[in-house]
């Protein structure tokens, strides 16, 4: 809680990324955002047993971030939150899955199998989804979203939600700073003054979406988003994007895994 | 001039709980004036503001810009017309680069590409803050970010300048830096201010609010050196015009020259 500013200041860090000039981020944001997509729904159309079949799926995030020159420890950090809620929906398959296999003499639930592979979707899709924001960014995004016909008042809401995160923050860490300053020993926040701080929090957070809102009004916002003149596809956007989405459609049809294995073994 | 000419007559304005901000202020500020308005904290100055650009329409009264009234259809006309810089300049700057959120407003009134490009460049030219803009916004410090606020209403090549309290929370080098600026724009300028000492440096006229009402309208320098006013509007004297603290010495002979 008191690296509050901190993380203020890593929630921009995707923006930040988002300004590399490397092959990837040169690239046309509806190509990627497409590519993106096909890859989320190939990845969650796997059988929940299947974990071998999602492996070579690791290929397309780990060229990306070479190839984008991202950093790795920051954008792992930032799929955490979405760590609990997997482990949360996964934890108990082990337990009501009565179906069990046998490794080396050692009988194990195959819920053990479906727990793994709802893992490796989770880190599969949400690390494609901040690979995507982090090379395309946020603006870009939503222009992609709007050549796609996705109507201008939805993705207005996903451009202000995305921008209000970091105004909320800000308010939040002038508030936490104000606090402790004043309740020096304290762990955290007595319960008895939730209620007056978050009431607070929201009518700060209101006050500054206000004045942010009229800013943009004062200079000519009627709802859409111009980000400037937009790239025009080219013929390596499009191998780009025919080119995974042949990978996506291979690497679903077969297991590459398996194939592999059985070569190296000779058995075919 | 007379399409650049700001007027403002008898207006009223009553916030939802009952507030009275605004009592009754007419004033006519023409083309190229360079105008201080000032008063204790919550006198009104930001009403004020806000009833100039349309953010708030008053409950009686009209605000005409040149000869257009400041109305809810008006507004993309008047808004184009005159330029607001906020107080917080972080209210001002929401986009990921410097270069972008000058661009915002040129964009919003879809001009070609190049066009934006030619402005953004020359409003950042005109705060000297050019090589900054690849930059995130949050990342500049306060003067820059002013800068950047200045810049960002600038490239919309507004008639009017508005500004809400320019120099609060600059260090004493970018408050100069900011006054040499804004000395330099021959835009009508309408400045919101508890540096008097700016407003002295800079604007001819000033405007005194008391309570959501017009206490004094007149020249800087006379208004300025009325202390009895000042000080019956919650407010003092500028340094600049105040004795000398060591040899009790008046200095306002030499200042006004």
């Amino acid at each position: 809680m008191s690296n509050m500013i901190n993380t203020m200041f890593d929630l921009r860090l995707l923006d930040d990324l988002a300004c590399k000039d490397t092959v990837v981020h040169r690239l046309h944001p509806l190509v990627k955002l497409l590519t993106t997509v096909i890859y989320l729904i190939v990845v969650v159309s796997f059988d929940k047993y299947e974990v071998a079949g999602l492996l070579p799926f690791l290929f397309f995030p780990v060229l990306i971030i070479n190839l984008a020159e991202l950093p790795l420890v920051p954008l792992v950090k930032r799929m955490l939150p979405a760590a609990p809620l997997v482990l949360g929906i996964g934890i108990l398959n082990p337990v009501f899955d009565h179906q069990v296999f046998a490794v080396g003499g050692l009988t194990l639930s195959m819920g053990w199998i479906t727990f793994i592979s709802v893992c490796l979707k989770c880190l599969l899709t949400v690390f494609a989804a901040l690979l995507l924001i982090a090379t395309t960014g946020m603006n870009n995004l939503a222009a992609a979203l709007r050549m796609l016909r996705i109507p201008k008042l939805f993705v207005l809401q996903l451009l202000l939600t995305y921008r209000y995160i970091s105004v909320l923050l800000e308010e939040v860490s002038l508030i936490w700073r104000a606090y402790s300053l004043r309740a020096p020993g304290q762990k955290g926040i007595n319960w008895k003054v939730w209620g007056p701080l978050i009431g607070q929090l929201i009518l700060r957070t209101f006050d500054r979406a206000q004045r942010v809102y009229q800013a943009m009004c004062l200079r000519g916002f009627t709802g859409e988003y111009n980000t400037g003149s937009q790239k025009r596809l080219t013929l390596w956007d499009l191998a780009y994007l025919a080119g995974w989405s042949l990978f996506f459609t291979l690497a679903r049809i077969y297991n590459i895994p398996e194939l592999t294995g059985s070569l190296l073994t000779g058995v075919i | 001039m007379s399409h650049h000419m700001t007027e403002v007559k008898d207006i009223h304005y009553v916030y939802p709980d009952g507030h009275k901000a605004i009592n009754g202020i007419s004033f006519r500020i023409h083309h190229g004036e360079s105008v201080g308005i000032i008063g204790a904290n919550g006198a009104g100055k930001s009403t004020l503001l806000m009833l100039l650009m349309g953010v708030l329409l008053p409950s009686q009264g009209e605000v005409r810009v040149g000869d257009i009234l400041v109305t809810k259809e008006t507004l993309p006309f008047i808004r184009q017309r005159m330029g607001m810089v906020f107080q917080n300049p972080d209210d001002q700057l929401f986009m990921t680069t410097v270069y972008d959120d000058v661009a915002f407003g040129p964009r919003n009134y879809k001009l070609a590409e190049n066009e934006v490009e030619k402005r953004v460049q020359k409003a950042l030219e005109m705060v000297g803050i050019l090589h900054l803009k690849d930059r995130a916004p949050f990342k500049l410090s306060g003067g820059e970010k002013r800068a950047a606020a200045i810049a960002s209403v600038l490239s919309m090549q507004p008639d009017i300048l508005l500004m809400d309290e320019p120099s609060s929370a600059l260090d004493p080098k970018s408050r100069r830096r900011l006054i040499n600026l804004l000395k330099k724009f021959e835009h009508t300028k309408i400045i919101t201010s508890h540096d008097l000492d700016m407003v002295y440096d800079l604007c001819e006229r000033t405007i005194v609010i008391k309570n959501g009402e017009i206490a004094a309208d007149g020249p800087t320098p006379e208004i300025l050196r009325n202390a009895g006013l000042l000080d019956a509007c919650g407010l003092e004297m500028p340094l600049a015009l105040q004795g000398c603290p060591v040899c009790g010495e008046r200095k306002v002979r030499k200042l006004t020259g």
